[in-house]
């Protein structure tokens, strides 16, 4: 058969259910494969569109995402999604076409080192020289991108290489020698850790984006119900544990409560399951956590001990960890269950006196925060949430209490503007029996808003409500607090007329100004049926708060 | 005596008797054999990962192994700046990396050669001759106006040639910087 029918062959050997992607040049053939091949595939309308829906394709059903692009500028298109995937960790497959073979080298028309310029932002990338070797590239592509930490990886495949004939027999036998994660968890330094919690006065645990990608929460919840462990969780782990939860401090970091910080400043043991010690997270290196010693369970060993040093290092899967370590801490004697009854007391404390709050407007105007709690009660809290970048992004974290995994997706460690419409398109693919809402910004969903078309045309009934202030909200937050109020370059106006433009892409348009009607507008706007965008109109200069200044340690958190 | 929270005792842990790990600083040179699949772009790959995290390479060499499927690659760089442990760790996520060890120096046979090209006229040949031989370096070529010297050993002793040398007029020198094998019957 053609290289093509080969590499359609493969991804259904892989599971594959969907593609996304774009056409071109270099890749006419493998788009002819298409019309025969038993994949769907899903045209969206700018390469980065179609990374973006493939992260979001992989966060709400813990698959592979795949994104197809043609060479050049369709691959460089890309590179934003896969640098988000590798910060974020998303299992995806980048399939990008490349110039024929003759071509390579010569500058040739939509030529360029697609490998070279994504090297230092893939977990692993193939380049194809011999028709022979495509099977065998994406199944071991495959298995990169989902096993360990998950990650993105580019196979690029020139035009002519893609058009041979080959055989192709399904590839079972990966041979890759430099690469055998870590997935058990040395028992030893589990039993230390078992232990050592056990023994501290005031425990709290730090959990991340690895326990939603080890598929832990449940793992998670019967550890941190061991004893009466405190969680938090970062950004990227909020759903690992869920936000009702008695034992729930939270999000940590930047934006995150006063209790999940001012705990982890005054905790004697920190426990970090699939989190790294992101700057977001620390606040100040130096002066974090002073009095803490770490237990740090991550699958990269590169993580431990590289922003903080570990006094329990264990290297593995989460869910292969936490199902160990909550065996040996149950099989513990003489742990003092009153031992962290002062420890409550004083996280209680905090939680009384620095609840999560805003002050509520006195007339119709729509509060941002407002805004995510009418969200929250319209979906019964019940919806896939994507979100872009920026002040929405935060207050959607803080008051959308998400208490399953997969429900929160968006972009943490790369903070890529433009995530969220994409990302909702490819989560409703992968889940279409799911309410999907895209939290957006006025200054992000322009960035890709060109998938309203893809929404329109495939009927993929994503839900968008842009809080729209008008301003590069969260730029504009810091030119307040930290360059005298210098506004510059972050006011955008009220353009574009988003129901109008939602219209011309065949979607329907809605905007609410209201907040006394705005549960039951926003339930109307869930009602409809294909995809909606809604012009939220809120309040225009509203800081997220409460916040950690860059560089401060998070007991000084302001607001 | 059973120490409190060793692993098998029934004693919980004290937080205080904990050490953390890793991220140390040695302050001392290391050297990393790196043992890694022979295919494009590997040393490309390497080379990446220690630009993107701010490492500083001293010295770097590839060459051919025993088994043509695999290459080495010995580099060299300063633990005072970087924690090996870090260094490692992300060595080792690439791919197409088999097997990285820090050579301990006293364990380890390293080599370097070097290429001294001196200016010398008249008796100053005769001298700078003289020293290539107390270091038992090799004239490989001789012009009127220069010498080019070849010199093999460990890093200290090509530095002191050059100390030598230098007065005299150091026209040019090349360096291949280190290659090194661990002692003994064992694989390196």
């Amino acid at each position: 058969m053609r290289a093509v029918d080969a590499i359609m062959e493969c991804l259904k050997a892989e599971g594959v259910e969907v593609v996304f992607g774009l056409p071109g040049g270099a890749n006419l053939p493998t788009y002819d494969a298409f019309v025969d091949g038993g994949i769907r595939h899903v045209l969206v309308r700018h390469e980065a569109g179609g990374g973006h829906a493939a992260e979001g394709y992989a966060k709400a059903t813990g698959k592979v995402g795949v994104a197809f692009a043609t060479s050049g500028p369709g691959a460089t298109n890309v590179v934003t999604p896969i640098v988000d995937a590798m910060m974020d960790s998303v299992p995806t497959v980048f399939i990008t076409g490349q110039v024929r073979t003759d071509l390579i080298g010569t500058d040739g028309f939509q030529e360029t080192d697609t490998l070279g310029i994504t090297m230092p932002v893939v977990k692993h990338s193939f380049q194809i020289r011999s028709p022979l070797e495509i099977p065998r590239a994406i199944h071991e592509a495959f298995h990169i991108a989902r096993s360990g930490r998950p990650g993105p990886v580019v196979v690029d495949i020139p035009q002519d290489l893609s058009r041979a004939e080959i055989e192709y027999a399904p590839i079972t036998d990966l041979h890759l020698p430099g690469y055998q994660p870590t997935i058990e968890g040395n028992s030893k330094q589990i039993r230390q850790a078992a232990k050592a919690m056990a023994s501290a006065r005031r425990p709290v645990i730090y959990a991340g984006g690895g326990v939603v990608n080890a598929n832990a929460s449940h793992e998670l919840v019967e550890f941190a119900t061991s004893d009466r462990f405190p969680v938090t969780c970062t950004l990227m782990g909020l759903g690992a544990f869920p936000a009702p939860h008695p034992q729930w401090l939270g999000m940590l970091g930047m934006h995150g409560t006063r209790t999940a910080n001012y705990a982890m400043d005054e905790a004697d043991l920190i426990c970090c399951i699939g989190a790294r010690f992101d700057d977001r997270i620390t606040g100040k290196l130096s002066e974090f956590a002073p009095h803490a010693k770490f237990i740090h369970i991550d699958v990269d060993p590169a993580e431990i001990s590289k922003n903080i040093p570990a006094h329990i290092p264990i290297v593995g899967d989460c869910r292969h960890v936490l199902k160990k370590l909550v065996k040996e801490y149950r099989g513990l004697e003489g742990v003092d269950p009153g031992r962290t009854d002062e420890w409550w007391q004083k996280i209680r404390g905090w939680q009384e006196k620095h609840p999560l709050g805003y002050t509520d407007s006195t007339d119709a105007e729509i509060k941002p925060q407002f805004m995510v709690q009418a969200l929250y009660e319209a979906t019964g809290g019940d919806a896939i949430v994507t979100s872009d970048v920026g002040q929405h992004q935060m207050w959607a974290a803080q008051y959308y209490h998400f208490n399953q995994p997969r429900r929160w997706i968006n972009s943490g460690g790369l903070g890529t503007m433009g995530f969220g419409l994409p990302a909702a398109l490819g989560a409703q693919v992968g889940c279409p029996d799911q309410t999907v809402v895209c939290i957006a910004g006025d200054g992000s969903i322009q960035m890709n808003i060109q998938e309203l078309a893809t929404c329109a045309q495939d009927k993929i009934p994503v839900k968008v409500f842009i809080m729209n202030n008008g301003y590069l909200g969260m730029v504009r937050q810091w030119q307040e607090l930290f360059w005298e109020k210098r506004y510059s370059h972050v006011d955008m106006g009220s353009f574009p007329d988003f129901v109008k433009l939602a219209e011309a892409y065949g979607a329907t348009g809605m905007r609410f100004t209201d907040k006394a009607t705005l549960v039951d507008d926003m339930k109307a706007a869930l009602a409809i049926e294909g995809p909606v965008v809604v012009d939220v109109r809120v309040t225009r200069e509203e800081n997220t708060y409460p916040m950690i200044a860059p560089g401060q340690p998070a007991r000084d958190m302001v607001g | 005596m059973a120490i409190m929270g060793e692993p098998g005792t029934k004693d919980l842990l004290s937080l205080d008797e904990l050490e953390a790990a890793g991220n140390a600083h040695s302050g001392r040179k290391h050297i990393l054999s790196i043992l890694v699949e022979n295919k494009a772009g590997v040393l490309t790959r390497i080379a990446g990962l220690f630009a993107r995290r701010g490492f500083n390479i001293d010295t770097l060499t590839v060459g051919p192994t025993e088994d043509e499927q695999y290459s080495r690659i010995t580099l060299t760089f300063d633990g005072a700046m970087h924690s090996v442990d870090q260094v490692t760790k992300q060595l080792h996520k690439l791919i197409n990396v088999l097997k990285i060890r820090d050579l301990e120096p006293a364990d380890t046979v390293a080599r370097e050669l070097a290429l001294f090209k001196v200016a010398v006229e008249g008796p100053q040949r005769a001298e700078v001759m003289q020293i290539s031989e107390i270091f038992r370096g090799k004239v490989v070529d001789v012009t009127r106006r220069s010498v080019i010297v070849e010199v093999t050993g460990t890093t200290d002793k090509i530095e002191a040639f050059e100390r030598m040398v230098r007065p005299f007029g150091l026209i040019e020198m090349m360096r291949t910087g280190e290659i090194a094998i661990s002692r003994g019957r064992g694989e390196t």
